[in-house]
């Protein structure tokens, strides 16, 4: 018994541990997050997965074993005690009895048992009689099946443990102990994945998930194990035939929907069904969950647009995939296209983080990472549509270098024809040494006109400073112009010179901006204009933050869906859900069903008969207090005189 | 009839009362039926049936009972009845505004809460009576009010949208409230059975503090708005697991409170037997009592919805026991509970040692109730700080 108590709050206690670490993480988390020595220690204990570590199993079968002791030792008693109505009970034993009463009464014995053995009987009670010399001992009972209730809920969780450990891992793991199975941690076609690491279709249970794209279909599951997986043979083909999350107006998701089609050989036709969250399909001792959902790899054309003059002059069309792998060769610079995501609407806050509040849809969006050759990658997310900003429109891109950040965003303008083109033919023209040189000149000779006599040298200098001024912004924006004012000037100088330089870069910009626009057309310089100049100048400003040659624009999609099913068999299920059913019907009769004892011992004194009446119960004394009042009065009504003492 | 603390009430109703009370039940149960038959599954129906049932025996016996659901079904009717079909009258309408709205009637509720608690003790500390007897009409008042205004917001989710209506059980903030009525509820079952309004003040303080915590919720975090579904919850089993969990938190928080009155009482009976709580409180051998009778309740029915959320894991999650840290705590907080039982059943134990137990029990409880969704993450994580 102690032992028991003991084990249940082993239990509770161990399972804390299981709710404080976070179980059946990448092994890779663990170890970065506890470093190696405490990872072995914590891996030898079984921590990362307590509830089937050896230990744990440990304590619930010693709970299962003393539990059924305890039961079997028990229950013949409790039986007894069940139906047994305690006929051999002395009187001096009723005495004893906290609750006793005694009166006497007119008629004789054999009448006045009777008459109390139909009074109980009326009340519910089990009665019988036992005649003994000069006496009749009535005894009676109510709620006996209390006793049932400890049986019951003892017994349940003797079967829920045992219906638990069929439906656990644990025929796995004997079989990874005897080396007949091992845990793959590659990443592998299914068709390659060796046959230890494989588990026929059979009766065992086991939780497994599948990723189906939309028109495919699978006849395995991966079951994660640890730091890999094993693969679950299945005696049918799921074929997943559409996926689809509806939304609620304010844009959380709403429902999730697959149409899944089971083609099995027993089966006269394909079985036709949906599933849902919280409908899953059950056949053949499978159930098949609705788990989640993710890109089945939509195929996304892509204009890659050059931001770096290396990377040519006209935007270049190409195909790919979501979860493609590709080298991408963009002038000199050759990088590791991986697309990670796609998502066809963006129903949420502006992402850039404006507007939190106001919600809608930003339209489709696609994720991907560009890796270079030593194998550094930075993480873009960029939007197919233009995002509307104070009146202006701006596709927008943003990157990050690691998960753990926000993505900064690029705002690129967008021109009068919806497109990039403008912006892309404004940046070439900034990185065409020629022409910026001619506009340096330019500059240099309007400038010096106002000053009446200079020397060469202060031509050349100006002129190298305008050339390189926009090299400079070119190569790292606005920063590295400030850098270079704050390094390169006397500090005398730099408080007026600074600003005459950022005005002579911005000059220069906007000269360069407007030079392929008619000289005599006066409408070129406009608001809309210089609003664009400005833009595309921040924009370029911030270009060597966002670290691409080019910029990836999703021209078009086919949108593609993976449901993610989880795909299960229990046989222990009924095994469990019946030992649930006796654990509330026994915890009910515990609490709720007292187990009640009379006793009327009926004495021939004479003249009449003397009662001796003793009562007790299992459950609130106090209750019973008045319970045993009431029944006093019951039977001293029917007995006629009552002379109690 | 004079009323003699800790002795057992056992005043039943006269026949023709549980007559008239089966039958307005069974009536209310039927015209659901007429109205709605062809929106409610079979499950529902089970579900509308047992409900029928529960507040049938609840009723017979209890006329306080009786009251709070007549006047709760009165004003939420009424309270429907103003909202029409738009949501927006909330503002407009006065009786909307200033009282039945979910917002209006959950600041009400509050409100009472907290004077029932003042009540309660200041009754305690004056030795009036009366005062005490104020404390259970507001407690009576403020449980009507919390319950009125989860039936009043059951209604406007459904005028936000159609497919947004949902039994407000879906999220910490709704269940808060929940915790707040059936705790209160359950003690005034307790209260009228035992006698003992001097226990009042000691479990009206969690029903404070759970206020206290809602209204923090409702105004820092802007926790009261109305929210859809996520897929995962859209289940019949929500409406069964969700109060059935609710009635053994109560009753858990109730035994909890309890111990903490008797732990005061004992101590200041050895320190001062003449004192005002050595003399004031139910005989310790009640409250005792009143514990193990609280816990059993609360296990009984946390063994319950345990085995429900079972079910409906089997349904919404890919198996029947996950080992996810809401259920895994679930878990604790019941062996836990079995565990007291044990001692007390088989081993005897009682007293002081059984009443720092029932306390830390509570906040075992706690930690299941708010700890896993602060600061642990799982499947069950709808409701989170
Ligand atoms: C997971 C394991 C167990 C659980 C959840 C459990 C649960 C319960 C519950 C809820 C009760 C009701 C308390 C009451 O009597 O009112 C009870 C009673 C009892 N249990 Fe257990 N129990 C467990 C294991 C054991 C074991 C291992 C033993 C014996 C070694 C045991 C012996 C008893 C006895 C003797 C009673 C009292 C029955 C009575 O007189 O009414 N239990 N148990």
């Amino acid at each position: 018994m102690d032992l028991a108590i003991t084990l249940l709050l082993a239990l509770a206690v161990a399972s804390v541990i299981g709710t404080v670490l976070q179980q059946n993480q990448p092994y890779t988390d663990y170890l970065i997050k506890f470093g190696p020595f405490w990872f072995e220690v914590f891996e030898t204990a079984g921590l990362y997965d307590v509830y089937s570590a050896l230990w744990f199993l440990a304590i619930l079968t010693l709970l299962v074993i003393s539990t059924s002791v305890c039961v079997i030792r028990h229950t013949p008693g409790m039986l007894r005690d069940m139906w047994n109505l305690r006929t051999h009970v002395q009187e001096k034993s009723l005495r004893a009895i906290h609750h006793n009463k005694q009166w006497k009464v007119a008629s004789s014995v054999d009448v006045t048992a009777s008459e109390l053995q139909g009074k109980l009987a009326q009340e519910g009670f089990r009665v019988k009689q036992t005649p003994k010399p000069g006496e009749i001992l009535v005894s009676a009972m109510r709620g006996g099946m209390n006793r049932l209730g400890y049986l019951l809920t003892h017994l349940a969780i003797i079967i829920i443990c045992l219906g638990g450990l069929l439906d656990s891992n644990l025929p796995l793991k004997l079989a990874e102990w005897r080396g007949s199975l091992k845990i793959e941690t590659r990443d592998l076609p299914v068709s390659q994945v060796p046959a230890e690491s494989r588990l026929a279709i059979g009766s065992h249970a086991f939780r497994g998930s599948i990723n189906i794209p939309e028109g495919r279909s699978s006849e395995v599951a991966f079951v994660a194990m640890r730091d890999g997986y094993l693969v679950q043979d299945l005696p049918f083909r799921v074929e997943v035939k559409d996926f689809r999350v509806e939304f609620y107006d304010t844009g959380p998701p709403k429902s999730f929907e697959t149409d899944l089609i089971v083609h099995d050989e027993a089966l006269e036709e394909p079985l036709a069904t949906t599933i849902s969250v919280n409908h899953p399909l059950f056949y053949k001792g499978y159930a098949i969950y609705q788990a989640s959902f993710s890109d089945g790899g939509s195929g996304l054309t892509i204009d890659a647009w050059p931001l770096d003059n290396r990377a040519g002059n006209n935007p270049v069309t190409f195909e790919t995939k979501v979860f493609d792998n590709r080298q991408m060769h963009w002038g000199d610079q050759s990088l590791r296209l991986e697309m990670t995501s796609f998502r066809p609407f963006n129903i949420n806050p502006d992402p850039t983080a404006d507007e939190p509040d106001r919600i809608r849809n930003f339209g489709p969006s696609m994720g991907f990472k560009l890796r270079s050759n030593t194998g550094e990658a930075l993480e873009y997310l960029n939007y197919m549509l233009p995002l509307e900003r104070e009146g202006r429109e701006f596709y927008i891109g943003g990157v990050r270098t690691s998960p753990a950040e926000e993505f900064a965003y690029l705002y690129i303008p967008v021109d009068d024809n919806g497109e990039m083109t403008e912006f892309v033919q404004f940046l070439q023209r900034l990185h065409n040494k020629k022409l910026i040189s001619e506009h340096a000149k330019e500059m240099m000779q309007i400038t010096l006109a106002e000053l009446p006599d200079h020397t060469i040298e202060l031509e050349k200098s100006l002129e190298s400073t305008l050339t390189s001024l926009v090299t400079m912004f070119m190569r790292g924006g606005f920063t590295e112009v400030t850098e270079f004012i704050d390094s390169s000037l006397p500090e005398a100088e730099r408080d007026t010179l600074g600003p005459a330089y950022l005005s002579m870069l911005r000059e220069m910009l906007a000269r360069i901006y407007f030079s392929v626009f008619d000289n005599n057309d006066t409408e070129a310089v406009n608001d809309a204009r210089l609003l664009f100049l400005q833009d595309a100048v921040d924009a370029i400003g911030s270009l060597s933050r966002y670290g691409s040659p080019v910029f990836l624009l999703l021209s078009d999609y086919n949108h593609v869906e993976a449901s993610g099913l989880q795909v299960t068999r229990s046989p222990g299920k009924r095994t469990v859900y019946l030992g649930c059913a006796l654990l509330i019907a026994g915890v009910f009769l515990l609490f709720y069903l007292p187990q009640r004892r009379f006793w009327a011992l009926v004495k021939d004194n004479g003249t009449g008969s003397e009662i001796l009446l003793a009562g007790m119960s299992n459950r609130n004394p106090r209750e019973f207090d008045i319970i045993f009042e009431q029944v006093t009065n019951q039977l001293q009504q029917t007995s006629g005189n009552s002379n109690s003492r | 009839m004079t009323q003699i603390a800790g002795t057992i009430n056992t005043e039943t109703s006269r026949p023709l009362m549980q007559w008239l009370w089966r039958g307005l039940i069974l009536m209310a149960t039927v015209v659901l039926f007429s109205l709605y038959s062809n929106v409610l599954d079979e499950y529902e129906i089970g579900i509308v049936v047992l409900s029928a049932i529960s507040l049938v025996l609840l009723g017979q016996n209890w006329p306080g009972f009786r009251g709070h659901i007549v006047i709760v079904a009165i004003l939420s009717l009424f309270a429907v009845q103003r909202y029409g079909n738009d949501l927006a009258s909330g503002n407009t309408d006065f009786f909307l505004s200033y009282l039945l709205a979910s917002q209006s009637a959950f600041m009400w509720m509050s409100a009472l809460f907290v004077m029932a608690t003042v009540a309660y003790f200041s009754g305690l500390l004056f030795r009036s009576e009366f005062t005490e007897k104020t404390g259970t009409v507001l407690t009576w008042s403020a449980a009507t009010m919390g319950m009125i205004g989860l039936m009043v917001r059951w209604k406007e989710s459904y005028l936000i949208g159609a497919d947004v209506g949902h039994i407000p059980v879906s999220n910490l903030y709704e269940v808060f409230i929940l915790f707040a009525v059936i705790t209160a509820l359950v003690y005034l079952f307790y209260e009228r059975r035992y006698q003992t309004r001097s226990l009042g003040g000691f479990v009206l303080l969690v029903i404070s503090a759970a206020v206290a915590f809602q209204l923090w919720y409702t105004f820092e975090r802007n926790a009261h708005e109305i929210q859809p579904l996520v897929p995962a919850l859209q289940s019949y089993w929500m409406k069964i697991h969700v109060p059935a969990n609710f009635v053994g938190y109560g009753a858990f928080a109730m035994a909890a409170m309890i111990g903490v009155a008797y732990l005061l009482t004992s101590w200041r009976q050895e320190k001062n037997p003449q004192g005002l709580l050595a003399t004031t409180m139910p005989e310790l051998v009640v409250m005792d009592d009143l514990m193990y009778k609280s816990i059993a309740l609360g296990f009984a029915f946390f063994t319950v919805a345990t085995v429900l959320g079972a079910l409906w894991a089997a349904e919404a999650w890919g198996g029947y026991w996950s080992w996810d840290p809401k259920e895994t705590w679930a878990l604790i907080v019941w062996l836990n509970y079995a565990a007291w039982l044990h001692m007390r059943m088989t081993k005897g134990w009682h007293g002081r040692y059984m009443a720092w137990w029932a306390v830390i029990g509570l906040l075992v409880t706690i930690f299941a109730f708010l700890g896993v969704n602060m600061f642990l993450s799982g499947l069950h994580s709808y409701g989170t700080l």
